[in-house]
């Protein structure tokens, strides 16, 4: 609750971009990880590009959505432009959105990123099923839903930089 | 209320409105998919970017290499000492079938000699480790530790101790990536081994293969071998594929449905072995002028013997 916009009564520091793109090559590193059998493992990349997408629009376009999803295309050894086609919707409806979700509260906020997680899975889906291959099962439409649940600790865990007091008293004991 | 709002005050201009940014990289996308899947025209591009992800694979499944490497290295001596047997006694058993094999070999060598037909091929390759597999839920594919820097092409076959396991479709210069043979693209040309019967098998992507275009009065059964017919001039002939276990004679087709079981373990394991491509054979347009003295000097016997040889 602490960390939506319209009931917190403290002013967060802003975001700094090393930070950002440490989360965001953090993420990456957690999708290579050999996690296929699971298919209740998240889209790090996905998820941390939506956040810092609805918080910093100003520091990850499209352009920068496009070139994840082409990573992780090679990556993956998926066709080329299938992640990226997903990120950069991703980005586009995420930023669209940014205004409108910041004022709910984070389960409300979560509600808002599920359509766009669902979606993410599903256009890739989509195209691959269009270019021939076999469907892989509803199965994987279970990572998008964890994205979801996962969507307030993210927030949480990669807000706390932005809380840290503004100066530094030194006399204090903690 | 629009919730999807983009459009910033007009005095803040910055660059091309999102909507048609958003167009460019769509269709962006889209060309590139399209180039990749029907084209394969952009492995170069992958190769480029292959380059910055390979290390961060290899960084990414370092945890779990380092900790089955550590449980491997704690692992009980005397486990190791059994095993190690076991392997000596493997290898006294196998000694006069390997003795006989070279026997048999020089004389084959010597037979074939005699009816001027081409020496055959000798599998040898090199042993790879695979890295990972692929995230993508798609496909059947893996990746070796072994790429363009060791020699590796696209096509080589991929076997372990049992058999066929797959083939390298994609290179890279640090890494190769194989397509198992229960890949839905993956054909792979076999024959019955009791009947000789020639079939293709195609993967179903659930671990198993199909063989295809079999008639439904066809002789197979459960239990039947498959090999490699060695057709195609990738897959070396006489390796062993899969094992029928399912047969469905349905007379509204004109084929039998026929569902086998990989020999190899094909979706586990962990080190493999990259055999060399086969030198193909002269086409019979090339071969034909060069051979067609020859032909009319020797008597007109000389062809069915090659015709009896060729299916080998």
């Amino acid at each position: 609750m602490q960390a939506s916009s319209n009931q917190s009564t403290r002013i967060l520091q802003p975001a700094r971009p090393w930070f950002v793109f440490l989360s965001i090559a953090f993420a990456l590193l957690l999708n290579l990880l050999p996690t296929r059998q699971w298919l209740f493992m998240p889209d790090w990349v996905m998820l941390a590009l939506c956040f810092w997408s609805v918080r910093e629009w100003r520091l990850l376009g499209m352009g920068s959505a496009f070139m994840l999803g082409i990573f992780m295309d090679v990556a993956n050894g998926a066709a080329l432009g299938q992640h990226a086609l997903a990120y950069v919707l991703l980005n586009y409806a995420a930023v669209s959105l940014s205004r409108r979700m910041l004022w709910f509260p984070l389960s409300q906020q979560a509600l808002h990123v599920l359509p766009l997680f669902l979606a993410v899975t599903g256009i890739q889906i989509f195209i691959r099923v269009l270019a021939g291959n076999p469907f892989p099962g509803w199965g994987q439409f279970i990572s998008p839903l964890i994205a979801t649940l996962l969507w307030s600790p993210v927030t949480l865990l990669l807000l706390a930089p932005q809380y840290r007091p503004d100066e530094h008293d030194d006399t204090r004991p903690i | 209320m629009p919730v999807f709002d983009h459009a910033p005050p007009p005095f803040f201009r910055r660059g091309p409105s999102p909507l048609a940014l958003l167009g460019f990289y769509v269709a962006l996308s889209i060309a590139l998919f399209v180039l990749d899947l029907r084209f394969h025209a952009l492995d170069i591009l992958r190769q480029g970017i292959s380059v910055v992800t390979d290390p961060l694979q290899r960084l990414a499944q370092s945890p779990l290499r380092l900790a089955s490497d550590s449980f491997a290295y704690f692992r009980d001596l005397e486990g190791l000492q059994a095993e190690n047997s076991d392997f000596r006694a493997d290898w006294l058993a196998l000694t006069p079938k390997l003795t006989r094999l070279q026997e048999l070999e020089a004389e084959n060598a010597h037979l074939r000699n005699l009816l001027e037909l081409r020496a055959q091929d000798m599998a040898d390759g090199q042993a790879a480790r695979i890295l990972y597999t692929a995230r993508d839920p798609f496909t059947r594919r893996v990746y070796l530790d072994k790429g363009l820097n060791q020699g590796l092409q696209a096509g080589q076959p991929v076997i372990d101790t049992a058999g066929i396991v797959g083939q390298v479709t994609r290179v890279f210069p640090l890494s190769a990536e194989v397509t198992l043979l229960t890949d839905k693209d993956q054909a792979v040309p076999v024959q019955v081994l009791r009947t000789g019967q020639r079939s293709v098998t195609f993967g179903l992507g659930n671990g198993l293969v199909e063989l295809k275009y079999i008639p439904a009065n066809a002789d197979v059964v459960i239990g039947d071998q498959l090999v490699t017919s060695g057709l195609d001039g990738v897959y070396p002939a006489g390796f062993a594929v899969a094992t029928v276990t399912q047969v469905e004679r349905d007379s509204a087709y004109a084929f039998a449905r026929i569902i086998a079981m990989p020999v190899a373990a094909v979706e586990s394991h962990n080190i493999i072995m990259v055999l060399k491509s086969r030198e193909l054979p002269p086409s019979p347009e090339t071969a034909i002028p060069e051979a067609a003295p020859k032909r009319t000097a020797t008597s007109p016997r000389a062809r069915p013997a090659r015709a009896s040889a060729n299916p080998r």
